[in-house]
C-alpha cells in the first residue's frame, strides 16, 4: 500500500497509472488495453487495499490540522469499532495499525468477530483488510485490543507481511477478548452514565493519545506508538466522542462540568444575536387529540435507536425526558434549552452516533461553532501562498478525486464532508509553529508517504478546494443553502477563483432550496371505516371487541401523545399493561391481522410525512403554531429555527438508524407488545404493502396532450409519497424481522458461525433479493434501492453474514459501483445521487461489515441490467429533487452545518457572511386570524368527510382533480394561446427590423406578456367555478341533500383553483415562453419569411362556384400530358402519332382540373404549368407529330395553311390555359431556353409563323411584356447557334420589335404575322 | 377492387426485368386490360425500385460511371439526336433518370473542377433548360420524360397521388361523420411524427380497432409495408396504438391482394396492418 502512495508521491508513477492499476483489481472490469505499470504490477495483490488506505492515509495526515472540527465519522476499513465514531487521530491510529503493525491489525479482525468463512484469501493476508475485519467490531473489541495495549512488543510486522499466523489466532483470541466480563460494564456506562461520565471517561485516552501522538509523530517504526495508539483508539466507545489528541486537559473550557458548558456555549455565539425565546411556552399539555404534537427538539437525537438493542434506546429516551422540565418562566425556557442542547450533543456523539459535535465545548481554539471574538485571533488565515509539496498534494487530490468518481469509497458523502472539514479546519499560529519544525523534521524523511503533507491549513486547504473543484458536479446539485455557503467560502475564494466563480453561478442558478424540517402534513386519527365490515369478521364478538382494540389503540396514541414528553414519563410503564392486556383479547379472538392492518394505517397515516434521521416535524416545536403560519412562514419559521437547533449539532454524515416522532410509539407498542402473532400479522401486512407499492407503475408511458407538466409534478409527488411510505414500512419491516436476533453486542465467533449455520437455512420473510433484481432489471432501482437500504439498516449482527443477504449486501455494492454519477439518458443525476448517498449511509450502519466494501468480490453477483431502456423505466424519470434528496438522506444536511459553524466561527474575522437575524413582531406575519381560519377550515373540511361516505371523498378529489387540470389545459389553449399569436405577430415586425439578437427580442416580447399572463388565475378561477360544481351535482347520488351537495361543491372548486391556480401562477410565465420560443423557431425555421409579392402571386383561389369536384385528378393530367411528352421528344415508333382530337380534349380537361382546386397542390400546379410549357415549345417546333383529322392541303396557299393548321388551336387553347386557369405565373420564359429553342433549330423547315405566333399570344394574353420577350431574344442571340439560325433568328427578332412598335393597338393578329413572316422569307 | 395475390405475383412476374418505359407499361396495359393503370404503374413502379435497389451500387462505381459517360461522349458525336442516355440505360438495365443523373453529375464535375452539390443536380434535373451543354439538356430531359418509374415527373405525380387521396379520404372522414384530427393539427400540436389522420374515436374495422389511418401512394406490397413499418408505423403505434393502412391502391394481407382505392377503402376494408404483417 504505502509503495504505491509512496511512488506516486515520488512522481515515479503517475496518477493515471495507480488509476488504471486500480481499476484492473478484484472487482473491475479486467484491464484490457491498459498497460499497467511496471511498478505497479508487483503490486497488484494489493489493490482492493488501496482504497481504504488511501483514505487511512488522508485521515491520518490530516489528524493534526483536523482536531478542532468534527471527527470525520467513517467506517472505513482502515478505522476501528464503530468507525464513525472515531476521531481522526484515531483513524490514524487505526492505520497505523494496519499498516505498520501486523499483530494489531490480526488482532482486531479476530476481536472484530467478524471474519467470515469466504473472506477470500487475498483479502484476509492483507493488512487493510484484515484491518477492515476490525471496522466491524463493535464495542466488545474495543477492550480485548486495550490489552493488547499492554503488549505492545506482540506484534508488528511490516505492512506487506502477509501472515498466515492469524488464522491460527483469531478463533481464541477473539472468543477470549469477548468473553472478557468488563466490556459490558463500561459499556453501560457510557450509556447511563450522563456527559460527565463520558467526560471523564475520555479523558484518560485522550491524554495519552496526546502524549503519544506528540511523540511519535514522524517516527513510524516505533512499536509503543501503535501501541499506544491502539490503546486510546481502543478505549470502550466513549472515544469514539472524543475530540481529536491535541486536548488540552487542563482547559476548564475543554472539560467542564455540565452547567459551566452550557453557560459556556451560550456566551459563545455571540454572532447568532438570537435570543431564544419561548415559542411554545404556552403550549397546553393536553393537546386536541388531532394533533398529534411534536416532541421537543432535543428529543429525537435522544429517541435514536442504538443499534445495540432497543430496549437501551428505550431507557435513554426517558432519560431524556428527566431533563425537559416544564418550564414556566423564560429563564427556565432559557435554562431548559441549554440543558437539552447539551444534553443533545453528548447524545449525538454517542455511541452509535457520530462525530464530535462542536457544541461540545473542547478546546477553545479549537471549538468549531464557538466563534469567540476572543479566540477568532487564533484561526489561522489560510493563505494560497504558504502551500508546501503543492505537487504531492495535487497527486493526492486528483487521486482520491478519482477514488470518488468511481465509486471505490464507501461512501462518497463521507469524503466530501471530510474534505469540507479540511477546507473548514483551523490552525493555530502556534500549530503552525510547530508544523513547521515538524515540517523540517519530515523534510529528513525520505519516505514519501510519510512525511506531513497537511500540516499545515494550507495544504489542507488546498487540497479541500482541488477535490472540491474535482467534485464540481456532485457539489453543484447539493441544495441551495450548502451552495451559498461554498459559492461565499472566502477559502476557495482565494485557493481558486474560477471554482468560486462556478460555484457562485452555481448558487444563483439553483433552485434546490429544501428546508430539513419540512413542513409535513400531520392528519388527525382517522378511522378506517372499511376495516370495520362486520363481514369481515368470523363472528359478533370478534366484530365487537375488535371495536374496542381500536378505540384502545387510539387512547392508547392519544396518551402518547399528550404525554411521552413529559418528565418521568415512561411508555412501557404506563402503556404496557395496557398494551399487553388489549393483545390478549385479540389472541383470544384471533384478530391479530385486523389489528395490524389497522396499526399499519396508522402507521403510514402518521409517519409518511418526511421524518428522516431526527429532523422530522416531531422535532418542531409545536406543530400547531406552525401550521398557522401559513405555508411561507412556516417554511421561513422552520429555517430560522433549523439556525436555533440544528446548526449546533453536527452528527456527521452517518446517524444510525433512528425511529423519529412518530415513528418511537409504533416501535415502542412492538416492543410492549411483545406478542409474537401480532408481530407476524404484522410482518405480513408490511410485506404486501411493500410489494403493493414497489410494484406501482408510478409513471405513465407518455403524455399524449399538453399537461405533461402538470402530470410530471403529479408524478413526481406520487413517487415521493411512495418512496416515503416504502422506505416507512420497510424499517418496520427490518425492525422486526430482525428483533429476535438483535443483540447488544457483536455475537462472539462461535456464536456467530452456529447462528449463521441455523440462519442459513431459514427462508427470508420477504425476498429483497428477488425484488432487488427485479427493480435493476425492469430500471427502477430509484424506487426499490431506497427501501431495501431501510430494511437492511436494522439488520442484526449476524444477517449479514448469511448466504442470502451477502447477495443482497453484494449486488447492492455493485449497484453502487456501477452508479458513477454523471448525467445520462439511463438515469438522472439526482436519482443516482439519492441511491449513492442511502448506499454510502448503509455502509456505515454499525451493523453492516466493513470488509463487505473493500473485500467482497463484487463479480459474484452478476448484474444483470438490460440495456435497452423501456419508457417506463423509473430511473431514467428525473423524479428526485433535492427536496427528496435530502428528506431521504438528512445526514445530507451535515454539509451545510459544517460549512455553517465555520461561517460562524470566521465571522468575526472576516466580517462576512453572518446574517444577523431581526426578529420580526408576530403581528407582522400574515394576518392571523385568517391563517387560523384556513387551518380551522381545513380541520372542517376533513370532519365534513370523514362523516361522508369514503365516495365522496374520491368523488370529490376527482373532480378537483379532473377540473384543475382542465383548467390548465383550458387557458392553455385559449388565454396562452392567445398571447402567443400575439407575440407571433410581434415577432414578425421585429425580426424584419433587425435580425441580429433574437434572444433579447424573445426575452422583450415574452417580458410584454407576462403581465397579461397574469389573468390566467382570474380565468383560471371563474373556469373552476363555473365547472366544479356541474360535475359534482352529476357526479353524486341524486338523493344527496342539498347542504352536503353544496359543500361538497364547494371544497371541489376550492381544491381545483388550488391545483390549476398553483400550477398556473408557479408556470404561466415559463409557459408562455416556452410556447413563444416554439412559435419563434418555427417562424425562423420557415426559409423565408413569406414576401408580401410572394403571397400575392400564390393566391390561393377556390373552386368556381357550383363546382362538382368531378375534374380529373392531377396527377391523371400530368401524367397523361408526359406521355405526350414522350411521344415528343421520342424515341417514337415510326408510326406513333398523337390524335389531335384527343390532345385537345386533353387540354380542356387540364383546364377543368385546374379550375376545381380541390386536389391541386402547388406542386402539382407548377409541374403542371412547366410541362405544358414544355408542349407548347415542341409544338411551337413542329416536333409534336399530330394526327391531323384533315390532313392540311400540301400546296395550298401560305395563307390558308396557317389557318388550317390545327397547332395554332392548340397554342391558342395553351395561352387561354395560361392566362384563365392557372392560379400561379407560368414560367413561359421557359419557351425561350437554350433547350427550347435548340429544337427549332433542328428543324429542317423551321415553322416561324408557330413562333411568332406564340409571341404574340404571350403579350397578348399579358403573359410577357414586349419588352421581356425582346430581351429574351436579345440573349439567345448571344447564344453559339448555327450562324443561318441566328440569322433568322435576328431577323425574326426584328420582325417582332418593328411589328410591336409600330402597330399598336395591333389589328388582326394573323393577318399581322403574315405580313411579317413575308418580310422575313423575304429578306432570308 | 381487390387483388389476389396470384395475380399480383403475375404482374409482378411478367415485369421481371423490363425497362420502365411508356413502351413497357403499354404491353403491361394490353396483358392485363382489367388492372388500371395506376395499380398497374405503381405496382410496376415498387417492382422495379426493388430491381434498382438490388443493382444500384454497380452502377455508381468509378469504372462504370466513366465508361457510362465515354459512352454518351461517343454517341453524341456520332449522332447528337439519337437518344443516346436513354438507349444507354436500357442497355445496361438501369433507371435513365438515373443515368441521366450519373452522366450529368460526371459531366458538370469535369466542367467545374469539383464535385457539383445535390442541389445543383437536382435543379438541373428538374429543368434541364438550365443545363449548360444543350446536347446534354435534350439528353436528360429525354432520360427524365421517358422514365416513368424515377425522375422529377415520376416523383410529383406521386406526390400528386398522395395529396389527392388525403383529400378523398379526408372527405369521406367527413361524409362518414367521423371526428378526426389532421396531420397539419397534430404538427401544431407537436406530435413529431404523425399519420394522415388521427381518429378521435376510434372505429371498429373487420373486428379491428382503428385509431389512426395513413394513406399511401404506392401499392400496399409486402415490402413496402414492412419498409413503412419501419420508419413510421411503429412510431405512430407508439404514439396512438393501432391503425388502418389503406394502401393507397391496395394492400396485401395472407394471399389476398385489396385494390381498394382509399374511394373505397374505408367502406371494404381497413387493414389492420399492424397486426396483418
Amino acid at each position: 500500500m504505502a509503495a504505491v502512495l509512496e511512488l506516486l508521491l515520488r512522481e515515479e508513477v503517475a496518477v493515471g497509472a495507480v488509476l488504471r492499476w486500480l481499476r484492473q483489481g478484484p472487482g473491475h472490469r479486467p484491464a484490457e488495453e491498459n498497460h499497467i505499470h511496471d511498478k505497479l504490477v508487483s503490486l497488484s495483490l494489493l489493490q482492493k487495499d488501496f482504497v481504504p488506505f488511501l483514505l487511512n492515509f488522508l485521515r491520518e495526515q490530516t489528524s493534526q490540522i483536523l482536531t478542532n472540527g468534527p471527527s470525520t465519522p467513517a467506517k472505513t476499513p482502515n478505522s476501528k469499532a464503530h468507525g464513525s465514531q472515531r476521531t481522526g487521530s484515531e483513524r490514524r491510529a487505526g492505520h497505523a495499525t494496519s499498516s505498520r503493525v501486523q499483530l494489531f491489525s490480526q488482532r482486531t479482525s479476530v476481536t472484530s468477530c467478524t471474519t467470515d468463512t469466504s473472506f477470500s484469501p487475498a483479502a484476509a493476508s492483507s493488512g487493510s483488510s484484515s484491518f477492515s475485519g476490525s471496522n466491524l467490531s463493535s464495542p466488545c473489541s474495543d477492550f480485548p485490543s486495550m490489552a493488547s495495549s499492554s503488549s505492545p512488543s506482540f506484534g508488528y510486522s511490516p505492512v506487506l507481511n502477509h501472515s498466515e499466523r492469524r488464522s491460527s489466532q483469531k478463533a481464541s483470541l477473539g472468543s477470549f477478548l469477548t468473553a472478557t466480563p468488563e466490556a459490558l460494564p463500561v459499556r453501560r456506562g457510557r450509556r447511563k452514565g450522563g456527559s460527565a461520565v463520558s467526560a471523564s471517561g475520555r479523558q484518560v485516552p485522550r491524554d495519552m493519545g496526546r502524549s503519544l501522538a506528540e511523540e511519535e509523530d514522524g517516527k513510524n517504526d516505533s512499536p509503543s506508538w501503535s501501541g499506544g495508539r491502539r490503546k486510546r483508539s481502543e478505549v470502550p466507545l466513549v472515544s469514539a466522542r472524543s475530540p481529536p489528541s491535541q486536548l488540552n486537559l487542563n482547559n476548564l473550557e475543554e472539560f467542564p462540568p455540565m452547567g459551566a458548558a452550557s453557560g459556556w456555549t451560550n456566551k459563545s455565539k455571540p454572532s447568532r444575536r438570537i435570543n431564544p425565546t419561548p415559542v411554545s411556552a404556552e403550549r397546553p399539555l393536553s393537546k386536541p387529540k388531532t394533533c398529534f404534537t411534536s416532541t421537543p427538539v432535543s428529543q429525537s437525537p435522544t429517541a435514536r435507536f442504538s443499534s445495540g438493542s432497543s430496549l437501551e434506546a428505550f431507557s435513554t429516551v426517558q432519560e431524556g425526558n428527566l431533563t425537559s422540565a416544564i418550564s414556566s418562566s423564560l429563564q427556565e425556557e432559557r435554562e431548559m434549552l441549554k440543558k437539552e442542547r447539551c444534553k443533545l450533543l453528548h447524545q449525538a456523539s454517542s455511541p452509535a452516533g457520530i462525530s464530535l459535535d462542536p457544541g461540545t465545548p473542547t478546546k477553545p481554539s479549537y471549538t468549531r461553532s464557538a466563534s469567540l471574538p476572543a479566540e477568532s485571533h487564533l484561526v489561522t488565515c489560510a493563505d494560497p501562498a504558504k502551500i508546501s509539496c503543492k505537487k504531492q498534494l495535487e497527486c493526492l487530490a486528483q487521486l482520491y478525486s478519482s477514488c470518488i468518481a468511481e465509486n471505490l469509497v464507501p461512501n462518497i458523502f463521507l469524503e466530501l464532508f471530510f474534505v469540507l472539514q479540511l477546507l473548514t479546519s483551523k490552525g493555530t499560529s502556534t500549530a503552525e509553529e510547530e508544523e513547521e519544525s515538524d515540517l523540517e523534521v519530515n523534510e529528513g524523511s525520505k519516505n514519501a508517504s510519510g512525511r506531513q503533507h497537511f500540516r499545515s491549513v494550507h495544504n489542507c486547504v488546498y487540497f479541500a478546494v482541488q477535490v472540491l473543484d474535482y467534485q464540481y458536479e456532485i457539489i453543484s446539485h447539493l441544495e441551495k443553502g450548502t451552495l451559498k455557503f461554498l459559492a461565499e467560502n472566502e477559502r476557495i475564494a482565494s485557493f481558486s477563483p474560477t471554482l468560486h466563480e462556478r460555484l457562485k453561478q452555481a448558487y444563483e442558478s439553483s433552485t434546490a432550496k429544501v428546508s430539513l424540517l419540512l413542513p409535513c402534513s400531520v392528519q388527525s386519527v382517522s378511522f378506517q371505516p372499511e376495516t370495520d365490515n362486520r363481514s369481515n369478521f368470523p363472528s359478533d364478538r370478534a366484530f365487537h371487541i375488535f371495536k374496542k382494540q381500536r378505540d384502545i389503540f387510539y387512547e392508547l396514541l392519544r396518551e402518547w401523545e399528550d404525554n411521552h414528553e413529559k418528565t418521568g414519563w415512561d411508555f412501557e410503564r404506563v402503556l404496557g399493561n395496557k398494551i399487553r392486556a388489549m393483545m390478549a383479547h385479540l389472541s383470544a379472538t384471533c384478530n391479530h391481522s385486523h389489528f395490524a392492518r389497522l396499526f399499519q394505517k396508522q402507521l403510514i397515516q402518521m409517519c409518511k410525512g418526511p421524518v428522516g434521521g431526527g429532523a422530522s416535524w416531531g422535532d418542531t416545536p409545536d406543530q400547531d403554531v406552525l401550521n398557522m403560519l401559513g405555508p411561507d412562514n412556516l417554511s421561513r419559521l422552520k429555517r430560522l429555527q433549523e439556525r436555533f437547533v440544528v446548526p449546533q449539532s453536527i452528527r456527521g454524515p452517518c446517524p444510525p438508524p433512528s425511529f423519529p416522532g412518530c415513528q418511537q410509539f409504533f416501535r415502542d407498542f412492538i416492543l410492549s407488545a411483545g406478542s409474537y402473532q401480532f408481530n407476524q400479522h404484522l410482518v405480513d401486512s408490511l410485506c404486501l404493502k411493500i410489494l403493493e407499492l414497489d410494484g406501482l407503475t408510478l409513471v405513465e408511458h407518455e403524455h399524449s396532450d399538453g399537461e405533461a407538466d402538470m402530470d410530471e409534478q403529479d408524478e413526481k409527488k406520487r413517487f415521493t409519497v411512495v418512496l416515503l411510505s416504502l422506505r416507512l414500512l420497510a424499517k418496520f419491516l427490518g425492525f422486526l424481522v430482525f428483533l429476535p436476533y438483535r443483540t447488544v453486542e457483536q455475537p462472539t465467533r462461535d456464536l456467530q458461525d452456529s447462528a449463521v449455520a441455523l440462519r442459513n437455512q431459514t427462508l427470508p420473510v420477504l425476498d429483497v433479493l428477488k425484488l432487488l433484481r427485479r427493480s435493476i432489471r425492469d430500471h427502477r432501482s430509484i424506487l426499490t434501492v431506497p427501501w431495501i437500504v431501510e430494511f437492511l439498516s436494522l439488520a442484526d449482527h449476524i444477517a449479514p453474514f448469511l448466504d442470502y443477504y451477502r447477495k443482497v449486501f453484494c449486488l447492492l455494492l455493485q449497484v453502487y459501483r456501477l452508479m458513477v454519477l454523471s448525467e445520462d439518458k439511463e438515469m438522472s443525476f439526482l436519482n443516482k445521487l439519492l441511491i449513492l448517498a442511502v448506499l454510502g449511509w448503509l455502509f456505515q450502519v454499525p451493523s453492516v461489515p466493513e470488509e463487505l466494501f473493500f473485500a467482497t468480490d463484487v463479480r459474484q453477483e452478476g448484474v444483470m441490467v438490460d440495456t435497452v431502456t423501456s419508457a417506463q423505466a423509473l430511473d431514467s424519470v428525473p423524479l428526485v429533487d433535492q427536496q427528496l434528496l435530502y428528506t431521504c438522506c438528512p445526514y445530507l444536511g451535515e454539509l451545510r452545518k459544517l460549512l455553517a459553524s465555520f461561517v460562524a466561527g470566521s465571522g468575526a474575522k472576516n466580517g462576512g457572511f453572518i446574517r444577523k437575524i431581526t426578529p420580526t413582531a408576530a403581528e407582522s406575519l400574515a394576518p392571523k386570524a385568517s391563517v387560523t381560519q384556513r387551518k380551522l377550515q381545513v380541520e372542517l373540511e376533513q370532519a365534513f368527510f370523514h362523516n361522508q361516505p369514503p365516495s365522496l371523498r374520491r368523488t370529490v378529489e376527482f373532480v378537483a382533480e379532473r377540473v384543475g387540470s382542465n383548467c390548465v389545459k383550458h387557458i392553455k389553449a385559449t388565454l396562452v394561446a392567445e398571447l402567443v399569436q400575439r407575440a407571433e405577430v410581434m415577432l414578425q415586425d421585429k425580426v424584419k427590423e433587425e435580425d441580429a439578437n433574437h434572444d433579447k427580442l424573445l426575452e422583450e416580447v415574452c417580458a410584454h406578456l407576462y403581465e397579461e399572463g397574469a389573468q390566467a388565475l382570474i380565468k383560471g378561477r371563474e373556469f373552476c367555478k363555473k365547472k366544479g360544481p356541474e360535475a359534482v351535482r352529476v357526479l353524486l347520488p341524486e338523493e344527496t341533500s342539498a347542504a352536503v351537495l353544496s359543500s361538497a361543491e364547494d371544497i371541489a372548486v376550492e381544491l381545483a383553483t388550488e391545483k390549476a391556480c398553483g400550477w398556473l401562477s408557479a408556470n404561466i410565465a415559463a409557459l408562455i415562453k416556452r410556447e413563444v420560443k416554439a412559435t419563434f423557431n418555427r417562424m425562423l425555421k420557415v426559409p423565408g419569411l413569406p414576401l408580401p409579392s410572394e403571397e400575392a402571386l400564390e393566391l390561393r383561389r377556390d373552386c368556381p362556384p357550383g363546382c362538382q369536384h368531378r375534374a380529373p385528378f392531377p396527377s391523371q393530367i400530368i401524367n397523361e400530358i408526359k406521355d405526350v411528352l414522350c411521344v415528343a421528344v421520342g424515341p417514337r415508333d415510326e408510326d406513333e402519332v398523337i390524335d389531335h382530337d384527343w390532345l385537345e380534349s386533353l387540354l380542356g380537361r387540364l383546364s377543368q382540373t385546374l379550375r376545381c382546386r380541390k386536389f391541386m397542390c402547388p406542386t402539382s400546379e407548377q409541374q403542371l404549368a412547366k410541362c405544358t410549357v414544355e408542349l407548347a415549345s415542341l409544338l411551337v417546333s413542329d416536333r409534336v407529330p399530330l394526327s391531323a383529322g384533315i390532313k392540311p392541303p400540301e400546296k395550298s396557299s401560305e395563307r390558308l395553311r396557317v389557318k388550317n393548321n390545327p397547332t395554332y388551336g392548340l397554342l391558342k387553347l395553351l395561352l387561354s390555359v395560361w392566362k384563365e386557369d392557372f392560379g400561379m405565373p407560368v414560367p413561359v420564359q421557359l419557351m425561350f431556353s437554350r433547350k427550347n429553342i435548340g429544337y427549332l433549330s433542328e428543324v429542317k423547315q423551321r415553322e416561324w409563323d408557330l413562333f411568332l405566333f406564340m409571341l404574340h399570344g404571350l403579350v397578348e394574353h399579358d403573359l410577357m411584356r414586349t419588352s421581356e420577350i425582346e430581351s429574351c431574344l436579345r440573349s439567345l442571340g448571344e447564344l453559339p447557334w448555327p450562324s443561318d439560325f441566328l440569322k433568322e433568328l435576328e431577323m425574326l427578332s426584328r420582325v417582332f420589335t418593328s411589328e410591336h412598335h409600330r402597330e399598336e393597338p395591333r389589328t388582326n393578329p394573323r393577318e399581322l404575322t403574315r405580313q411579317s413572316l413575308g418580310t422575313v422569307t423575304a429578306q432570308s | 377492387m381487390k387483388l389476389s395475390k396470384a395475380q399480383y405475383d403475375e404482374i409482378a412476374q411478367f415485369l421481371g426485368h423490363v425497362q420502365p418505359t411508356r413502351q413497357s407499361l403499354r404491353k403491361l396495359k394490353e396483358k392485363f386490360p382489367s388492372q388500371s393503370q395506376s395499380t398497374l404503374l405503381s405496382i410496376f413502379s415498387q417492382e422495379y425500385q426493388k430491381q434498382i435497389k438490388r443493382t444500384h451500387a454497380k452502377h455508381h462505381t468509378a469504372e462504370a460511371v466513366e465508361t457510362y459517360y465515354q459512352r454518351y461522349l461517343n454517341g453524341v458525336m456520332k449522332n447528337a439526336a439519337a437518344p443516346v442516355l436513354l438507349e444507354l440505360a436500357n442497355e445496361v438495365d438501369f433507371a435513365p433518370s438515373l443515368m441521366a443523373r450519373i452522366v450529368l453529375e460526371r459531366f458538370l464535375q469535369e466542367r467545374e473542377q469539383a464535385i457539383p452539390s445535390k442541389t445543383l443536380i437536382n435543379s438541373m434535373l428538374r429543368d434541364p433548360s438550365q443545363i449548360p451543354d444543350g446536347v446534354l439538356a435534350n439528353q436528360v430531359y429525354q432520360c427524365t420524360v421517358n422514365d416513368c418509374c424515377y425522375g422529377p415527373l415520376v416523383d410529383c405525380i406521386k406526390h400528386a397521388i398522395g395529396h389527392e387521396h388525403e383529400v378523398l379520404l379526408r372527405e369521406m372522414l367527413l361524409e362518414k361523420n367521423l371526428s378526426f384530427i389532421a396531420e397539419d393539427q397534430l404538427r401544431a400540436k407537436g406530435y413529431d411524427k404523425t399519420p394522415d389522420f388521427i381518429l378521435e374515436v376510434p372505429v371498429a374495422v373487420e373486428g379491428h380497432i382503428i385509431h389512426w389511418i395513413e394513406s399511401k401512394a404506392s401499392f400496399g406490397d409486402e415490402s413496402s409495408h414492412q419498409a413503412y413499418l419501419q420508419d413510421q408505423f411503429w412510431s405512430y403505434w407508439n404514439r396512438v396504438q393501432e391503425s388502418a393502412f389503406p394502401g393507397q391502391i391496395s394492400c396485401i394481407k395472407g394471399d389476398t391482394v385489396y385494390g381498394t382505392g382509399v374511394t373505397r377503402v374505408f367502406l371494404c376494408g381497413y387493414q389492420k396492418v399492424i397486426h396483418s404483417l
